[in-house]
């Protein structure tokens, strides 16, 4: 899996020899003649969906929530409530698993299968660090957009399948809801692949390299790319369910929304899934506007300080840590805001977003064009 | 063109004449669903429950269905004496049990002539007034997690322990008080009541601003309340609304004003209505903002009466408490303002028993709850959650 051949021969940087030399040398290890090093790679973002999901998912957001509210969150499991989230699952795995007699039962137990495979395969174009990605793919962004969009299915055949009038009306809200705003959400990446020229991962990593750290970013490369930041973050908020407009799963309306009806393992596929999903946004918006791997931090005279936090490991810190930014901010407008009406959340999306993301779209091209 | 559209419209209607031009829609039914909202519903405050008509989100009609926590107040308060039924009042509005118990007390009072030391009255109407900010920052918290905000009701709810706990200081009960009783109050306030309420009242008001830029001030909750649920003043009075319901429908009533009763004309607080400037007169945003600004009208009355009350030694608040309260034959009908609006007692007395021949309590949530079916028709769900939450139920005193 080389990248070398899907790189322009015009491209501006020094091409880094050691890019996916970790996901390279696993991908061609053989054992008993079993392609063991592709389960490996594989398994790599499954442990870190379950850990991420885990240590800051559940309890990050526990205490994060806590900490805004004037409390202390968790406390008992535990020294300051860590093992809280082990206490969760292992409660999780002995609920009883419940598929309700008038559910219909092949679409209840697939959905959350469904929802969790959209949620993990797009974590197969998502670059760790320089040396690590699971498929350099030339349309890797594309695909990405493309599988998240699976989980509309998920969530349909959940809500359908639970034969619940709420799961229901949870369902056909949340597949409107992510069908109308992957428009905008799709136009504004599409401004960032203009700035980039390209669609993979990998290349939009590399573009945003240099010396003067943050200032390589697309965000700061454009007058105009905040726009489509702040487009592409709202509308990834949507597409993902995170309050203001977590109103599929609203709680205080429809219960739980689609996944009213599921318990024990299944119900943690499901935030297991919203919590990839999660960080699959976040680390998407820092790879296309905010460098993904790149250290932000310039190179200031004799200090190289950019030079020092750049390599695989530095690129996995910065990649994770960028992504945890944005979850971090996700988190504080869910516990900041109200929800927004089902009525006022289109409204949003294809009378104010839609329309600013194509004025975007349109000065990024003739900004790309003519003047730079 | 104008025929044309009349003719479309009418063949959305399957009927025998139309029948070969609307053949898709004969296998597609579309009926009207039912929605079953409640008893066990998170924005239902208690166990109401709603049996919404729906066409998709568009609730058609909702009707209440009540009952589910239903205790026989009224058969109770047959069964025992005077003094015995304070504790049943107590639980009908378990948020502000401080004024049943106060709006029951004076009904009984008036038949009663009895006369009531004057600071016992102060003493009253401070734990009463304490508790009507409990209780509208519950309603206050509980609205903000109707529409989906977790924090203010949280922060609502930790402003409140503070109450809590120096209402259980005093009376040695959180919730549920048993503390004004007919003709006198349980127990004096302790040593140094008065300054830490005064403490809190000092606290409070910042707090109070917080939550106002946090909750009230934000773009989104006006736009899930304004204009949602409005209700005419006239309608309004018609369904007997009473409380922050009517004030938020521009009638300018309180029964502080309007009825004088206790200490309330000696001190110096308005009416909260609210003027239109901010939201639309009878939304839900209008009730909501009544009762952000009665809260501090209530700090306002607190400030005075810790002034005004009269300092004793020795004061024994359950002097004035007759030894057998057997009140003369007749009938009565005392009202009080109640957080959630008029809380009245229609008491009948036969002169002889302890015991009342007949008690009816009449609830504020009750009746400002009756105009559901009007407030709801053709509202969203969402709205739908957003009206419930502006009514502020409590459904022990709903059902009784």
């Amino acid at each position: 899996m080389s990248t070398g051949a899907l790189l322009p021969n015009s491209f501006p940087f020094v091409m880094s020899t050691s890019l996916n030399t970790w996901s390279d040398a696993l991908s061609e290890l053989y054992l008993f003649g079993l392609p063991f090093g592709l389960i490996i790679i594989a398994a790599i973002p499954l442990v870190f969906i379950a850990l991420y999901a885990l240590t800051y998912g559940v309890y990050g957001e526990r205490k994060i929530s806590a900490f805004m509210q004037d409390r202390l969150g968790p406390m008992e499991v535990g020294k300051w409530g860590i093992l809280q989230t082990l206490a969760d699952i292992l409660k999780l795995l002995q609920k009883e698993d419940i598929v309700n007699k008038s559910a219909d039962k092949f679409l209840f137990v697939i959905g959350p299968g469904i929802l969790f495979v959209g949620a993990f395969l797009a974590f197969a174009v998502l670059p760790f660090g320089p040396a690590f990605i699971g498929a350099d793919l030339n349309v890797g962004l594309f695909y990405a957009i493309g599988i998240v969009a699976l989980e509309v299915v998920g969530i349909l055949a959940a809500g359908w399948g639970s034969n619940n009038k709420w799961a229901l009306y949870g369902a056909i809200r949340s597949v409107a809801q992510i069908v109308s705003y992957e428009i905008p959400a799709a136009i504004a990446i599409l401004c960032g692949a203009m700035m980039a020229g390209t669609l993979s991962m990998q290349q939009f990593n590399l573009l945003q390299q240099g010396e003067y750290g943050f200032l390589h970013f697309f965000l700061f490369q454009n007058p105009i790319a905040w726009l489509p930041f702040i487009i592409y973050f709202i509308a990834s908020l949507a597409e993902t369910n995170r309050a203001p407009f977590d109103i599929p799963e609203a709680e205080s309306e429809l219960v739980a929304g689609y996944f009213t009806e599921y318990t024990g393992m299944k119900f943690a596929v499901i935030f297991l899934a919203e919590y990839g999903s999660m960080f699959m946004v976040s680390a998407i918006i820092s790879i296309v506007f905010l460098g993904g791997w790149n250290s932000p931090l310039p190179n200031i005279g004799p200090l190289s300080l950019n030079d020092w936090t750049t390599g695989p490991v530095w690129g996995a810190f910065w990649i994770v840590m960028k992504g945890f930014f944005f979850i971090f901010v996700q988190m504080w407008l869910r516990w900041t805001l109200p929800r927004l009406r089902v009525d006022q959340l289109m409204h949003l999306c294809w009378k104010v977003l839609t329309p600013f993301a194509f004025v975007a779209f349109v000065l990024i091209a003739v900004w790309e064009v003519y003047v730079k | 063109m104008q025929e044309l559209g009349k003719a479309e419209h009418k063949s959305v209607r399957v009927t025998p004449k139309s029948e070969n031009r609307v053949v898709i829609e004969k296998d597609l039914s579309s009926e009207e669903m039912i929605l079953n909202m409640g008893p066990q519903h998170p924005s239902t405050h208690g166990v109401l429950r709603l049996e919404c008509k729906t066409d998709g989100e568009v609730v058609i009609e909702a009707e209440p269905y009540l009952g589910y926590l239903h205790r026989c107040f009224e058969k109770h308060a047959e069964m025992v004496d005077y003094p015995g039924i304070v504790p049943f009042v107590d639980r009908m509005d378990y948020l502000a049990s401080m004024n049943n118990d106060f709006a029951f007390c004076i009904t009984v009072e008036k038949l009663l002539d009895v006369e009531i030391p004057r600071r016992v009255e102060f003493m009253r109407v401070i734990v009463a007034e304490i508790n009507r900010i409990a209780s509208h920052l519950v309603a206050i918290g509980t609205y903000a997690i109707d529409l989906g905000a977790f924090t203010p009701f949280l922060f609502c709810f930790r402003d409140r322990e503070h109450m809590l706990n120096l209402l259980e200081w005093t009376s040695g009960a959180r919730m549920l008080y048993n503390y004004i009783l007919i003709g006198g109050i349980a127990y004096d306030f302790p040593k140094g009541f008065k300054q830490r309420t005064a403490e809190f009242v000092k606290y409070f008001r910042p707090k109070a601003l917080e939550l106002q830029k946090l909750l009230t001030e934000n773009e989104i909750f006006v736009k899930r309340t304004k204009g949602v649920g409005m209700m005419p003043a006239d309608v309004a009075v018609n369904y007997g609304w009473s409380g922050p319901m009517l004030r938020g429908s521009g009638v300018d009533w309180d029964l502080r004003k309007e009825d004088a009763y206790s200490i309330y004309p000696e001190l110096d607080f308005k009416v909260c209505v609210p003027d239109g400037r901010f939201s639309n007169i009878g939304d839900c945003l209008s009730r909501h903002l009544v009762r952000a600004m009665e809260m501090e009208e209530s700090l306002n009355i607190i400030e005075q009466c810790l002034e005004m009350m009269p300092e004793e030694d020795g004061f024994d608040p359950k002097a004035a408490i007759p030894k057998r309260i057997r009140p003369k034959a007749g009938e009565v009908y005392g009202r009080a303002e109640n957080p959630r609006g008029e809380l009245g007692f229609y008491i009948q007395s036969d002169g002889k028993s302890t015991r009342p021949l007949r008690c009816k309590a009449r609830s504020s949530c009750f009746v400002n709850l009756s105009a559901m079916k009007e407030l709801s028709h053709g509202q969203l769900i969402p709205d739908l959650v957003s009206i419930i939450g502006s009514i502020d139920i409590v459904l022990g005193e709903v059902d009784r």
